[in-house]
């Protein structure tokens, strides 16, 4: 799974700009690959190189979703800024997903 | 891991029990193991219940681990309430032997296009591996179906879910909420249905204000099962379900015979109740059927005999506090452990709950003697069970295990071919006995008897029963001129039968007498008359006597004159 973004870490960003994603996914299901797509490109559009995502495969690592609470796949979790908010789908509802992400009005 | 796809074995397939007797016995050994199985039913039925325990049982009795995917938010509180029935799942979850994965989904998420259960039942897949979980329960699906809320979804993710299941091992448990009474399944839920191997139906609903529930088996593939309904009850230890069978009422028999407590009622029931057999004790208010009862319990542990007295009407203080006042001692085979005093308040619950608890109590006491007292509380309950079948279940049990069973029944007046009064149940039991009130007299006496007893050469005669400080006994009644007499009436007309019996008694005593006396008075004077006799004889005699010698003197006299006279013969 190649995401040209780099892999996130969990310390928190120090940048107030840098928006920081989990995506949780389930192998190259579609939906899952979809998601990735979906998700890369509103960043670029939106937020250009302040982002970072980090894909959490769950056939990879099962045990993890569960200490977080994730069940559906994919499930896209922003963690930064605040509030921490969450996005079951694959994203294809791009003004549903920049609507709870805040970025309707600043297209560029 | 592919258990599934191995073949029946002639037997039938591999079963998985449950842990709920009454389950396990209608499904002959649990649900099917390493399939599928629904569980379906209205709000309250038991769905959650039924599978936690299925879950807990497992976990306890067999060291099977188990997971249980919680997606309703009410099954969460179920958890939390599962320390009421006596699981404590904390600790069963820090000794890996049960997960709960709070799964809630939330309406409220926001959701932008597809998605799939993929990524969860990966996560599952893992833990059960990790602690080899053996059940695996998802409560319930129709909230993950509401959440899904698209039907190609739906149907695509049960799938998967049934597919997982196949293929990764655990016994499978999905419970589906029906909203209200309505047991048709709606197309969605028709399909699922299609893809278990077993479907149980539990259905909550109330009559009379009474609170009822029932189990049914709709469908167990490759297994025989119970197709009745069969009554389900949540109590504190969580669900029972009771396999009313309808099993040959071919009962035990002996010839043995057991006291009735009473000396009297004892030799007009030629010996005694048998052993194993029913007694019904069918009475108005206050014409001492619990000490009837009571006198049989106590008769029992003096035989040092287990007995179990369920008493409806009175705690077991107040009963071994009123019945020491008629010379009855309950409370030392209480302390000696013989005697089991089982009383409770129950309004509320129904006939077959009552029923399962007293299976219950004879499964866990093991006694051999039995007193239901009064029997009409319980089956005046409600139910769908008529007050027939309550007691042909129940005394089908006791008599299998040669329970010496005594019930009592109210009879209110009025109602006396009520069903509830017990006069439909006398039918059922072996002896039958009646207790009434007599009134006369301005007075009210109570009345005893025997109207039938099945095998047994019976007095048929009524007997007055005596409470008194000295215990309880039976006495004659008086009859006379085609009436019956009983307390003082009884009483009087003896007394006055026996006054007049020993004036009879005197008056001849002294006709005896006197009799004797003119008896001894003619005899006396007999011999008066006699010594008379022999007086006047002698006297007789000694005349004569004295007659001779008068005449000899004179002759001799007579002559010796001559002499002496020289008288010429020629005088």
């Amino acid at each position: 799974m190649s995401v040209p973004s780099q892999k996130g870490s969990r310390s928190p960003t120090r940048d107030r700009q840098t928006t920081l994603f989990w995506l949780y996914v389930a192998g190259k299901t579609p939906n899952s690959v979809q998601a990735i797509a979906n998700l890369q490109s509103i960043c670029q559009e939106y937020l250009r190189d302040r982002y970072k995502i980090e894909v959490v495969d769950m056939l990879q690592e099962p045990l993890r979703a569960l200490s977080e609470g994730v069940l559906v796949t994919p499930t896209l979790v922003r963690l930064s800024p605040l509030p921490v908010r969450k996005i079951l789908g694959d994203l294809s509802d791009r003004n549903a997903v920049l609507h709870v992400l805040g970025l309707e009005e600043s297209p560029e | 891991m592919n258990r599934k796809r191995i073949a029946p074995q002639p037997q039938g397939l591999e079963k998985m029990p449950t842990g709920i007797d009454g389950f396990d016995e209608i499904t002959g050994g649990g649900l099917p193991r390493n399939r599928t199985s629904l569980v379906i039913g209205g709000p309250g039925a038991g769905k959650t219940v039924f599978a936690m325990q299925t879950l807990v049982n497992g976990a306890r009795r067999w060291n099977e681990p188990g997971i249980f995917v919680a997606f309703e938010e009410n099954s969460r509180q179920i958890i939390a309430n599962a320390a009421s029935f006596g699981w404590d799942l904390e600790t069963m979850e820090k000794e890996g032997r049960l997960f709960i994965l709070d799964a809630h989904l939330s309406a409220d998420d926001i959701k932008s296009g597809m998605f799939d259960l993929v990524g969860m039942l990966a996560s599952i897949k893992a833990k059960s591996d990790e602690m080899g979980a053996k059940r695996i329960v998802f409560d319930s699906i129709d909230v993950l179906l509401t959440f899904l809320n698209d039907p190609v979804t739906e149907r695509q993710e049960i799938y998967r879910l049934h597919e997982w299941l196949a293929q990764e091992g655990p016994t499978g448990i999905i419970t589906i909420r029906l909203a209200g009474d309505n047991l048709l399944l709606s197309q969605h839920y028709g399909f699922i249905q299609f893809m278990a191997d077993c479907v149980i139906l539990l259905r909550h609903y109330l009559i009379e204000r009474v609170s009822l529930r029932d189990l049914r088996v709709v469908k167990y593939r490759g297994s025989k099962f119970e197709e009745n309904e069969f009554p389900l009850i949540i109590d504190s230890k969580g669900i029972d379900v009771t396999s009313f069978r309808s099993k040959e009422t071919k009962g035990k028999v002996s010839n043995e015979r057991v006291s009735s407590g009473i000396e009297r009622l004892d030799t007009m029931l030629n010996g005694g109740f048998f052993r194993g057999s029913s007694v019904l004790i069918t009475g108005a208010p206050g014409t001492a059927k619990s000490t009837l009862c009571a006198a049989f319990a106590e008769a029992a542990c003096r035989r040092a005999e287990k007995t179990i007295y369920i008493s409806f009407d009175e705690s077991a203080d107040e009963l071994v506090r009123n019945m020491s006042s008629v010379n009855i001692h309950l409370a030392p085979h209480i302390e000696s452990g013989v005697l089991y005093i089982y009383s409770e308040n129950t309004e509320s619950r129904s006939s077959e709950e009552h029923l399962m608890r007293i299976k219950k109590l004879i499964s866990e006491q093991e006694p051999r003697c039995l007193v239901i007292d009064p029997l009409s509380v319980m089956i005046r309950a409600g139910g769908r069970i008529s007050a027939l079948g309550v007691a042909k279940e129940l005394l089908g049990l006791t008599n299998a295990n040669l329970i010496t069973t005594v019930l009592s029944s109210l009879v209110e007046g009025g109602e006396s071919m009520v069903e509830t009064s017990g006069i439909a149940i006398s039918t059922v039991t072996d002896t039958w006995l009646d207790l009434s009130f007599v009134a006369q007299g301005g007075e009210r006496n109570r009345a005893l008897s025997i109207i039938k007893s099945r095998g047994t050469r019976h007095s048929n005669q009524v007997r007055e029963l005596i409470l008194s400080d000295q215990g309880v006994t039976l006495t004659d009644v008086y009859t006379a001129r085609g009436e019956v007499l009983m307390g003082s009436l009884r009483w009087a007309r003896i007394r006055a039968e026996a006054l007049e019996k020993e004036l009879t008694r005197a008056e001849i005593e002294r006709k005896r007498i006197d009799l004797e006396l003119a008896d001894a008075e003619t005899l006396a004077r007999m011999e008066t008359l006699k010594r008379q006799l022999e007086a006047q004889r002698a006297e007789l005699a000694l005349l004569i006597a004295q007659q001779k010698v008068q005449e000899e003197a004179w002759s001799v006299g007579q002559k010796d004159l001559g002499e002496m006279r020289d008288a010429d013969k020629e005088f």
